[in-house]
């Protein structure tokens, strides 16, 4: 069928086209403007869902596939395709584009340009879509980069006071990260299989056939460790992190949050581990111990956060670590948690950085100390603002818990050879991080909600959660009860897959 | 690993044998006492069968109030009224025929598919057998009173529909745990209970104490889940040890406990984790500091929550999986082991603390923490049974009491707790509530022959029969203390001259109702297991009759379950010890005999009630020193390390990348590489003037010389490594 064939390049050129006709119409027009990028976004999401309906789950390999030539000079190849990890990150990204472009409606950050921003927003789709998709290392590491400008953009241009410092700091660190990682992948095609498709590289891994010396296996993998964990962000790489997320726009902070910091995780258990599972194999206890200090590292930091958004940007540290600690793992069991942990955590902390935004917007502060009371002042704003702590604490029944409590359980026996002590301890260490996860959130959920309104806001009158914010916002609340309570909707995508990767090892 | 100690004939050779037989006899009449029981039995009896509806519909309850609740005449409670009295029909339908099919011994269930990793499959479902059947029972009959109690009780409270709202979320989050066919369906039910009693303890959250209150709850209990987490993940583990691929099915995990192929340590581990989650969840001492403040939910919910049914879950974990316990802490073997010293402990502890209380329901929290302590250490001395009757009797009468106390604060003393200021001679101007609470008193002190007289005996007489003597001495001085503390709660309640200033009368019928009801209960539950009259009702109804340490089902030589002989001697000591203990508090009070004003005249009286009043310096110890140093101190350095060294590392590296990017700028790129970055410049400016204003020009130079640099340096490594 034509639409197998032409689905995955639709998912990166309507974006593209888009963006586009965006830029070609008048900037007084903002109506126009609005309702193309919405359009453009939505049908992107409905090539998502036609894609998701056709995808066949129990299929080995990659679905949708298209492999042609590029550039040939370097031997790069517009191999594009789509497994179940990448399947469910793709259409995370479709969705969250247009839960935030309905967001944007009556939201657009100062100085208000919604033609540059939207622009820009389908930019950032357009990269983000492809990174998934991709099946090339070059296709791929320019898609990696196309997601950078944007988002620089967004926080540079429409961010808090110290946007330019931020974004700078964003850009020239996951961009040195970015080129350790070229060189892994050059590196790759000249030591190694003289080629630049994924699933080649990972055949020829399995098989056998990618003779590489140990040495410079390692430190192949040591620069794409270094391009993806920054991107994660692991400890000690994510200071970029904190400042790009509080001085960013709310639908930038979303973005990051959402899908960005999965490009990281998903490089990892897309790339990294399965070309590289020798070396992964060395580099994994170093990576869980980076992880479990990440995990309690950042709960800490969170304890001692005074500003609410910053607070959420080290949560994500700190969750992030549970997915690390996942992949570090080796097993099945830990990579399902990852992949569970990378969707849930972009529905959770997107949530939590929409509410974040929204109670700026209002009280034009997020230091937490102001604020009090929310439930007597906005109710509706305190109760999802509780769900969505009791959802990020990990609350069973809700999508949180299903990416935390199987990283846990995957390091008490993780893959062979590695230290079973060491990840016993990392295990008990993780378990701690969920007390901690629950203090800080819940504190945070107290001051912010609990007791009486502050006397500066007393007589303000302040909106509670209105349409736009409804529109965008249920669908996200709805995923986090239905793959809470029926985790297996998710999860079934990624059996096939996550078994392929240790089929033949 | 297989521990040659207990290996086993029944699981070595002859064990397929063994094994096949019950298969058979189980296909054709049910399972019979001491037989393995492997599987759950999907078709029989209808309401054990179906037993995943009593969880769904207070789940759907809970929704429609949530969403429809305050547009509703009786903003919601009809809904949730309307549902737990089918709740309660349906467990009351569930316990007739599992009674009528008692003696076979059969456990029901379901399991569906819930996520799989792979082929493993997880699965969530019912396992209904006479526990879960005595605690749906339980649980329906304590709410239902509760929802009927609470339309008085909080009349015209500012959330009215939410608290029902949270009612119905609480049964079923409580049901869902009760029927709960593996620990990690159990874990999440324990978590939601736990969300449950966050949300009511902090009902009245404008007072920053009572959200205070909520959260040092959630953090206890959710401290305590460490070792849940980590114990429910090791049970998967045992699972997999005996049997080659892992579970967390509680059928699967006894029968793996019991199989004589785990190793040891991997037992003890686990129950010792599993033990820490109980004691967070069921008050044990040391983590029994968030049950006192949990009293700052509305009294209704005290009751129901904090006494009858959430924080015995603990207790029901540690029946559930029993065996990873017997076999763990090598409870037959009568040595001491940690279940048991913590429970002995927690009855003095907490009985010792409800002395220096002037706080009614404080009284009767300690109170409570001292009989989950009984509970804790029935189990940890083999006496299943026993431990399990006395949750059960406990229910009725700890919740009797709480609603006791509540209405008297509703009606006689204005919404104060405070015995010595508000009460006082309240037992003329509220008979009922009087009346009652004096029955509920003596179920709690252990008289003849009220319900808790029966199970306490158990507890002790097992204990002793188990060979763990000493701890029969721990309980009788917690049975003093118990009468001593009750009569004490009493006097200054109902006796005296009243000290409030209000004009105290008897409650309303939505409050007296319940209170007889449970009365009822307090007096009558007892006989269920009354061992002189020859009726073990109790022990045939519920006690497991497979996957059990039960005779023919531990391995090897390992010593199985016994059942002490009841003594009326020894039944006369422990009635003696609570007759004492209300007659020493009786001259004391009402006699002014003994040692009074001893804690102003001795200082070593006055330091020990010290001691007790600031509670053992524990909520210092947590509050102040742990949560304190960890909040303040620890976080601080923390943030003071991201943001002086890692940070400050970054910005180091950045600005000397930026200092020599600036110098090769000038010094050598001025011709070359600027034409190429001038190019891109242009190309990005073009995208629409506000980007302009950002750009200056500064960026591309940093990052492509940053580009440049890493990958020369990069390259240089590579070169050297060939």
């Amino acid at each position: 069928m034509t639409f197998d064939k032409i689905s995955l390049t639709l998912a990166i050129f309507i974006p593209l086209v888009g963006m586009g006709i965006v830029l070609l119409i008048p900037k007084k027009n903002e109506f126009a403007t609005k309702v193309t990028a919405l359009v453009t976004a939505l049908a992107t999401l409905g090539v998502g869902v036609g894609i998701t309906a056709r995808y066949n789950i129990g299929h080995e390999g990659l679905q949708f596939a298209q492999n042609k030539s590029w550039i040939p000079l370097i031997n790069a190849r517009y191999e594009i395709g789509l497994d179940g990890i990448g399947g469910p990150m793709l259409l995370l990204s479709m969705f969250i584009t247009v839960l935030v472009m309905i967001y944007s409606w009556d939201h657009f950050p100062e100085p208000a340009s919604p033609k540059a921003f939207l622009a820009l927003m389908l930019l950032l789709e357009v990269g983000m879509n492809g990174t998934f998709i991709a099946q090339d290392l070059i296709l791929f590491f320019v898609f990696f980069e196309i997601v950078l400008l944007p988002m620089f953009f967004m926080i540079g241009v429409w961010g808090g006071p110290n946007r330019k410092y931020a974004s700078l700091k964003f850009f020239l660190f996951t961009l040195f990260g970015s080129a350790l990682m070229l060189l892994g992948f050059l590196a790759l095609f000249f030591k190694g299989g003289h080629t630049f498709s994924i699933p080649e590289l990972t055949a020829m891994a399995q098989s056998g056939d990618l003779d590489l010396a140990k040495t410079t296996g390692l430190l192949i993998f040591g620069g794409l460790f270094l391009g993806f964990a920054i991107k994660v962000p692991m400890f000690p790489f994510h200071t970029w992190l904190p400042d790009a997320h509080t001085e960013a726009p709310t639908q930038g902070s979303v973005l990051l949050a959402a899908i960005l910091l999965k490009l990281g995780t998903y490089g990892f258990i897309k790339i990294a581990i399965p070309i590289l599972p020798e070396a992964f194999h060395t580099w994994a206890p170093y990576i869980g111990g980076l992880a479990v200090i990440g995990i309690i590292y950042g709960s800490l930091c969170c304890l001692a956060q005074t500003d609410m958004k910053r607070l959420i940007a080290f949560s994500s540290v700190a969750h992030m670590g549970f997915v690390m600690l996942g992949i570090s793992t080796g097993t099945e069991f830990g990579m399902n948690a990852a992949l569970f942990g990378m969707f849930a955590h972009g529905l959770i902390t997107g949530m939590l950085f929409f509410i974040g935004g929204s109670i700026q917007h209002r009280y034009h502060t997020r230091e937490i100390a102001r604020l009090g009371g929310l439930l007597k002042q906005i109710p509706k704003m305190g109760w999802l603002l509780g769900l969505c702590c009791m959802a990020s604490l990990g609350l069973p029944g809700l999508a949180g818990f299903w990416g935390e409590f199987p990283a846990v359980l995957s390091a008490f026996t993780p893959a062979e050879g590695l230290s079973v002590p060491l990840f016993r301890t990392y295990m008990v260490i993780a378990a701690v991080g969920t007390v901690l996860a629950a203090a800080y959130l819940l504190w945070m959920f107290q001051r912010v909600a609990f007791g009486e309104v502050k006397d500066e806001f007393k007589d303000e009158h302040i909106h509670d959660v209105h349409v736009s914010e409804w529109l965008a916002w249920t669908p996200l609340l709805v995923l986090i009860f239905v793959f809470g309570v029926y985790p297996d909707l998710l999860f079934k995508y990624f059996a096939t897959p996550v078994a392929a990767l240790f089929g033949a090892s | 690993m297989i521990d040659s100690v207990f290996l086993t004939r029944f699981l070595s050779e002859g064990g397929g044998e063994h094994g096949g037989e019950a298969g058979e006899h189980a296909a054709e009449a049910g399972h019979h006492l001491g037989e393995k029981i492997d599987h759950l039995t999907s078709v029989g009896p209808w309401f054990l069968t179906h037993a995943y509806l009593i969880f769904i519909i207070p789940t759907i309850s809970y929704f429609l109030i949530l969403f429809f609740g305050k547009k509703l005449p009786k903003k919601g409670h009809e809904i949730g009224i309307a549902s737990i009295i089918a709740v309660l029909g349906f467990a009351g339908m569930a316990a007739y025929q599992w009674i009528n099919q008692a003696a076979e011994a059969t456990i029901y269930g379901q399991s569906y598919t819930w996520l799989r990793f792979g082929d493993l499959k997880l699965t969530v479902g019912t396992h209904i057998d006479g526990i879960a059947v005595m605690m749906m029972v339980v649980v329906g009959i304590i709410s239902t009173l509760v929802h009927i109690y609470s339309t008085a009780y909080l009349k015209d409270d500012i959330r009215y529909t939410h608290y029902y709202a949270a009612l119905s979320l609480f049964t079923a989050s409580m049901m869902l745990l009760v029927v709960a066919n593996n620990t990690l369906q159990l874990l999440a039910g324990w978590e939601l209970v736990g969300l449950c009693s966050f949300m009511l303890i902090g009902h009245w959250w404008e007072d920053k104490a009572n959200s205070n209150a909520a959260l040092k709850a959630f953090f206890t209990t959710r401290f305590g889940d460490i070792g849940l987490l980590t114990g429910v993940i090791m049970t998967f583990f045992v699972v997999e040890r005996a049997m080659g691929k892992g579970s967390f099915s509680i059928i699967d995990i006894n029968n793996s406990a019991l199989s004589g192929k785990v190793g040891h340590t991997l037992l003890l581990m686990t129950a010792l984790a599993l033990l820490l989650g109980v004691m967070g969840k069921s008050g044990q001492f040391p983590l029994h500091t968030w049950l006192p403040d949990a009293m700052a939910g509305p009294t209704p919910v005290s009751a129901l929550i904090h006494a009858a049914t959430m924080v015995v879950a603990g207790v029901y974990l540690a029946a559930r999986v029993y065996p990873i316990f017997w076999e763990g802490f090598n409870i037959g073997e009568s040595g001491i082991n940690p279940m048991i010293v913590i429970g002995g402990l927690t009855v003095i502890a907490g009985a010792a603390l409800a002395f220096v209380q002037t706080d009614i329901k404080k009284v009767l929290a300690y109170s409570t923490i001292s009989q989950l302590g009984y509970m804790i250490m029935g189990l940890g001395a083999g006496a299943w049974t026993a431990a399990i009757f006395h949750l059960f009797t406990h229910a009725f009468f700890k919740a009797l009491l709480f609603l006791g106390a509540g209405s008297v604060a509703h009606s006689g003393s204005h919404h104060s707790f405070d015995m010595k200021k508000d009460m006082g001679g309240l037992r003329k101007k509220m008979p009922i509530t009087f009346w009652t609470f004096m029955i509920g008193t003596g179920a709690l002190a252990g008289i003849f022959p009220l319900a808790g007289f029966w199970s306490k005996d158990e507890i002790l007489a097992n204990a002793g029969n188990s060979g763990y003597e000493a701890f029969v001495y721990v309980g009788l001085l917690g049975a003093i203390m118990t009468a001593a503390y009750m009569t004490r709660c009493v006097y200054l309640t109902f006796f005296g001259e009243y000290r409030g200033h209000h004009h105290p009368h008897e409650s309303p019928k939505a409050i007296t109702i319940p209170l007889l009801i449970l009365a009822v209960f307090s007096i009558g539950a007892g006989f269920l297991n009354a061992l002189p009259f020859h009726i073990e009702k109790f022990k045939e109804w519920v006690e497991p009759k497979g996957a059990f340490p039960l005779e023919g089902l531990v391995s090897g030589t390992g010593k199985f379950i016994t059942h002490a002989e009841f003594h009326w001697s020894d039944a006369g000591i422990a009635s003696a010890c609570g007759l004492f203990g209300i007659f020493v508090a009786y001259l004391y009070y009402w006699k002014k005999i003994g040692l009074i004003n001893v804690t102003e005249k001795n200082k070593l009286a006055r330091a020990g009630y010290v001691f007790l009043e600031k509670k053992y310096f524990l909520d210092i110890l947590y509050t102040d020193i742990i949560v304190g140093g960890v909040k303040k101190q620890l976080a601080n350095a923390t943030l003071w390390t991201n943001d002086k060294i890692i940070n400050g590392t970054v910005n180091g590296v950045g600005k000397l990348v930026a200092k020599i990017g600036t110098f090769t700028y000038e010094n050598f790129d001025q011709k070359g590489i600027d034409r190429v970055v001038n190019g891109l410049g242009s190309t990005s400016q073009g995208t629409g003037s506000v980007l302009t204003k950002v750009q200056s020009g500064k960026l591309q130079r940093y990052a492509i010389l940053l580009f440049s640099g890493v990958i020369a340096l990069a390259l240089v490594v590579i070169f050297i490594n060939r």
